[in-house]
């Protein structure tokens, strides 16, 4: 009897938790609208900056200088975007799939990471103008028996966590023969060990990879181009459109294309 | 979204909840193999260690020479942490292996054995010396007095003890998610990249990790009641 009673009481902590976690989730997103009636459109996590969630192992788009500040595509659109919108730009580094939740869950204003636009992800967050494009390809040691897409299946496939390339593995080859990284450069680091076959991961990173490790090659995919754009909160709408509306200005005045120009040397 | 749609599509949809049970027999393997090891090594280090504080009059240089061995793996292991072991482990030593799992029980294994050894070696040192005394004078041999007078004594003692590092090593399987090892927090990461939702996948975990925990305290108890049959207190 005592028993029953001490699972039972457990079973009640556990709900008594959950609502908690719902009720400041609800009570979060009302302070962070109700100064917005003062002055600004919009307003943000922290007053005065804009907080973007990364990964910051996705070069070229985000990546870490040796001395922990950050650079890549997307850093400095957030930053001109902020410039934009009179904020300071603040970065918060974390694995994908956090980086992704964090926005969800009104932690940080916007995510950048290189996040590509899909379905899913539009029911749990509310996206920007797209600012660029990739593709999910095949990075292959050289000399590798695969050739293309059809000859993937019966090999371990390296992936990053909650990323597109990851889902459609899974989706295609099973779990079983899927492996999840939390980043790329991890992936990258198990291929050349040979503990997994091939990596499947967006064009712009997997160009940067093979580039700093010889002996790796890429293989192009039929998967569909991707739109790259920025992850923000849920009904966010009032930031949504004040950072699309930087976006279009940065893009119309060539910024944003200056930037990408600046990272991805055309072929 | 309702809370019992976020819990039918973290849980139901599409199977999902066969995921998160290859994940507990992946977990269970793991602690089991990783067990295994980790009683294996802890009991021979351990056994050695007393063997060679307990020496009397002359000293075994051999004796000596593997205790200090065994002290620098006892310290290395207690020294660093689990996660950098397991990540050496993985992309250093075993950097071509592909079976993550095994990797990932081996380590655990081998960490939780520095462990047991010093809690056996304090359950052997703890029995009184008197009782060697005793079963030498009796005319049994150092090996045959430690195993029937004095391993008997000391596994009593310290069973509360190792109940203990089991179960850390049985929570700890949940490390090897991040080299690659498929089990039970693995599977719920899994799904909350599809879903984009958090909760109900690592509710889900927590409940089978502590259902798994109170089953394994369970049957430790019930060992422990057998062992003490036969006392008188």
């Amino acid at each position: 009897m005592k028993k029953l009673i001490t699972i039972l009481l457990a079973g009640c902590m556990v709900l008594a938790l959950a609502a908690c976690s719902g009720g400041a989730s609800g009570g979060g997103t009302q302070a962070s609208t109700a100064p917005a009636a003062e002055t600004p459109a919009f307003a943000t996590v922290n007053a005065g900056k804009l907080t973007m969630s990364t990964n910051a192992a996705f070069p070229p788009y985000e990546m870490t200088k040796d001395d922990g500040s950050f650079e890549g595509i997307d850093v400095e659109i957030a930053g001109a975007i902020a410039k934009e919108l009179g904020l300071e730009l603040q970065i918060d580094d974390m694995d994908f799939d956090a980086a992704l939740l964090a926005v969800q869950q009104g932690k940080s204003d916007i995510v950048m990471a290189g996040v590509t636009v899909n379905d899913e992800r539009k029911q749990v967050m509310d996206f920007s103008d797209s600012y660029s494009t990739g593709v999910q390809v095949i990075i292959v040691p050289e000399g590798s028996d695969i050739a293309s897409v059809d000859d993937l299946a019966g090999h371990t496939i390296g992936t990053q966590r909650g990323t597109t390339g990851n889902i459609y593995c899974t989706d295609e080859f099973g779990e079983e023969n899927v492996v999840a990284y939390d980043n790329g450069l991890t992936a990258t680091q198990a291929l050349v060990n040979g503990q997994i076959d091939c990596i499947v991961i967006d064009s712009a990173p997997a160009a940067e990879f093979v580039k700093a490790n010889p002996g790796l090659a890429i293989l192009d995919t039929e998967y569909a181009t991707e739109d790259y754009a920025i992850g923000l909160g849920k009904g966010n709408t009032e930031l949504k459109d004040a950072v699309n509306a930087a976006l279009q200005k940065l893009i119309a005045d060539g910024t944003v294309q200056s930037i990408v120009d600046k990272y991805i040397k055309a072929e | 979204m309702s809370v019992s749609e976020k819990f039918y599509q973290a849980f139901l949809y599409n199977d999902r909840w066969v995921q998160y049970l290859r994940g507990v027999g992946t977990t269970l393997l793991v602690t089991v193999i990783a067990l295994a090891i980790g009683i294996v090594i802890g009991t021979v280090v351990a056994l050695v260690r007393t063997a060679h504080d307990q020496q009397r009059e002359k000293r075994n240089p051999l004796l000596a020479a593997v205790n200090f061995i065994l002290q620098i793996y006892v310290t290395v292991i207690r020294g660093t942490p689990m996660m950098v072991q397991l990540l050496i482990m993985a992309m250093v030593i075993f950097a071509s292996s592909r079976n993550f799992t095994l990797v990932g029980a081996l380590t655990l294994g081998i960490n939780s054995g520095a462990y047991v050894s010093e809690i056996i070696r304090g359950g052997l040192m703890a029995v009184d010396s008197g009782q060697m005394e005793a079963g030498r004078s009796l005319g049994l041999n150092y090996i045959s007095t430690m195993r029937f007078i004095i391993i008997p004594q000391a596994i009593k003692a310290v069973l509360p003890a190792l109940g203990n590092e089991f179960i850390i090593l049985l929570k700890d399987t949940s490390l090897i998610t991040f080299i690659g090892g498929k089990e039970l927090l693995y599977a719920a990461q899994g799904i909350m990249n599809r879903t984009y939702e958090a909760m109900f996948p690592l509710l889900i975990v927590a409940g089978m990790y502590l259902i798994l925990v109170m089953i394994f305290t369970w049957l430790l108890g019930r060992f422990e009641r057998k062992l003490r049959e036969s006392d008188r207190r």
